[in-house]
């Protein structure tokens, strides 16, 4: 079979458009005038604090630095770097306090068990500043990782609206770059930053580059995994990244509910969430 | 068309997704405003009165063409011919997806949408009935042709209008834009403006294409309504991603220099579709539905 290598380049001026008109559409329909990110120095939360600041002005953005004692001072050197060049309102909270609190009862806990609190401590945070704040919490999560279920659910996938979730990864950085989010922030490994030396690309075990060529082909254009193995992909990486797809399909989707009425939500009972908005 | 000349205004608006209070103010604002500009006829949106993703919200925004809630509107169309977009409650309660056509103070025609998308991102068909009548109809701007977004993706939709003698395709929208690439367009702004386009030329009319803006759920609408010659050459354009109110006068010689020049309506064979047609309903080979 035939098949090209698809394109995965945009059209950065429009995109730009759509994604600050849907951040400012969204958040005022719901009757707020601000948002709060989580800033961790990494690509993704550097776009969406960049687009919140052009969609709602600098002075309508907080972005919290969250660090734990175990991350990259990179890491907090390149949110600062953002949002000081945003002009956003920043705090930083340390999560050291919560986190080792916790685990003095499970000391025995491994690196994702830490790692997922973490996220989610992060997330909490996140959600009482949205409160205190009356800022909406925007998402980071871009479709790459939403996909592959490469994030923690309730953790760094919490988020009230989410402008990057219908971008590939590579599409992040392309989008980033023309923002003028730093060459440093774009171009360095992605990491999560749970664990020291962790990196996404080693974890997962294939680059974006790649992967994101499998999920265009297999999520946007529709091709099934015989047609990719045909056109020259991996065989074993096609399946790999379709099983990670799979098998995180409940983290896409709300907590199943046990049908008993005539009106479940969400099965029949189908309202917009933009409801009178 | 009756008239030598006809001034036409489309109303990109941004509804409010549920609020038939707040859309329908919102109407009154905008014909006012254009019946004081001297407009002829003004459209609307699809779904303009209600907004696009309505889901379970179906029965309570519903109007049957009787409905006190139309009666400003209707008093207006005394002066102003008006297009509106709405969903449409029948006598034996079944609800489409329909548009209005308000003249002379009553509802002079309606529209049902008739094809209803049902895949991808969209599902009407499980909230709507849809429509089962096409028709050309007479208004004081001419004869109108009324078609609902996806109704204008089934070529023969037109084609039937066209043979009734439509004068001006009318095409109310709620496109979602979709299908980022490299380019300066989406590719539902690429396609629709070359439907659009395409349908000028072949059935040498008049085309006016009102789509809406906004965002619902995430998803946004493009806007970009325009309205074209029978030659195609675009008369008004509406600005992308934002309201707008466009206005052109339509020129009835235009549509007789464009028919002079290509008769394409001349040399329809509609007795030949017609055999044709028959002839594979009775095979029914390729031919999927009724």
């Amino acid at each position: 079979m035939k098949l090209d290598r698809p394109d995965l380049t945009i059209n950065c001026g429009l995109l730009r458009k759509i994604l600050v008109g849907f951040i400012e559409n969204e958040v005022r329909k719901m009757g707020f005038q601000r948002a709060v990110i989580g800033v961790s120095g990494g690509v993704d939360s550097a776009l969406s604090a960049t687009l919140a600041a052009q969609a709602l002005g600098s002075e309508n953005v907080w972005g919290l630095i969250m660090p734990y004692r175990t991350s990259s001072p990179e890491s907090v050197a390149h949110a600062q770097l953002v949002v000081k060049r945003l002009k956003i309102n920043s705090a930083l909270i340390d999560i050291t306090p919560m986190i080792d609190a916790y685990f003095a009862s499970f000391a025995d806990a491994d690196h994702l068990r830490r790692g997922n609190k973490m996220a989610r401590e992060r997330m909490t945070i996140l959600y009482d500043h949205s409160a205190v704040l009356s800022a909406l919490v925007l998402g980071t999560s871009n479709k790459t990782e939403l996909m592959l279920g490469y994030g923690t659910l309730y953790g760094d996938m919490a988020s009230a609206i989410n402008p990057l979730g219908d971008l590939f990864k590579t599409q992040v950085r392309q989008l980033a770059a023309y923002l003028g989010v730093p060459e440093e922030i774009v171009r360095k490994k992605p990491s999560a930053d749970l664990w020291v030396g962790q990196t996404d690309e080693e974890e997962l075990g294939f680059t974006y580059e790649e992967v994101d060529q499998v999920l265009m082909l297999m999520i946007d254009k529709r091709y099934e995994i015989s047609d990719l193995v045909e056109a020259g992909f991996e065989e074993r990486f096609v399946r790999k990244v379709f099983e990670k797809v799979q098998s995180s399909q409940f983290k896409r989707r709300l907590p199943l509910i046990a049908k008993v009425s005539g009106r479940t939500i969400d099965r029949d009972f189908r309202y917009p969430r933009d409801w009178g908005r | 068309m009756k008239a030598k000349q006809v001034k036409i205004a489309v109303a990109q608006i941004n509804p409010v997704l549920g609020d038939l209070t707040k859309n329908l103010a919102l109407h009154k604002q905008i014909v006012e405003q254009a019946r004081a500009e001297g407009i002829h006829l003004i459209v609307f949106p699809e779904l303009s009165l209600t907004g696009y993703f309505v889901k379970d919200l179906v029965p309570s925004l519903a109007l049957s063409a009787q409905s006190p809630h139309l009666d400003r509107l209707k008093e207006l169309s005394r002066d102003i011919s008006i297009v509106v977009g709405l969903v449409e409650e029948s006598a034996d309660y079944r609800f489409y997806n329909s548009a209005f056509l308000l003249e002379g103070g009553e509802v002079r025609h309606l529209h049902r949408k008739i094809y209803l998308p049902t895949y991808g991102m969209f599902d009407e068909r499980r909230y709507f009935a849809s429509g089962s009548r096409l028709q050309a109809t007479e208004s004081t701007c001419g004869a109108l042709g009324l078609l609902i977004c996806e109704d204008l993706w089934h070529p023969s939709a037109p084609y039937l209008l066209s043979l009734e003698g439509m004068d001006i395709l009318i095409g109310l929208s709620s496109s979602p834009g979709r299908g980022l690439g490299a380019e300066e367009k989406l590719e539902s702004v690429k396609v629709w403006e070359s439907l659009n386009y395409t349908y000028a030329n072949l059935f040498s009319c008049f085309v006016i294409f009102a789509n809406r803006v906004g965002y619902e759920d995430g998803v946004h609408f493009w806007g970009g309504s325009e309205i074209l010659s029978p030659a195609g050459t675009l008369l008004a354009k509406a600005k992308y991603h934002q309201e707008d109110l466009i206005i052109a006068e339509l020129e009835k010689s235009e549509l007789r220099r464009e028919r002079a020049t290509s008769p394409l309506l001349r040399d329809e064979r509609p007795g030949l579709v017609l055999r044709e047609l028959n002839r594979l309903m009775e095979k029914r080979c390729e031919v999927r539905s009724t």
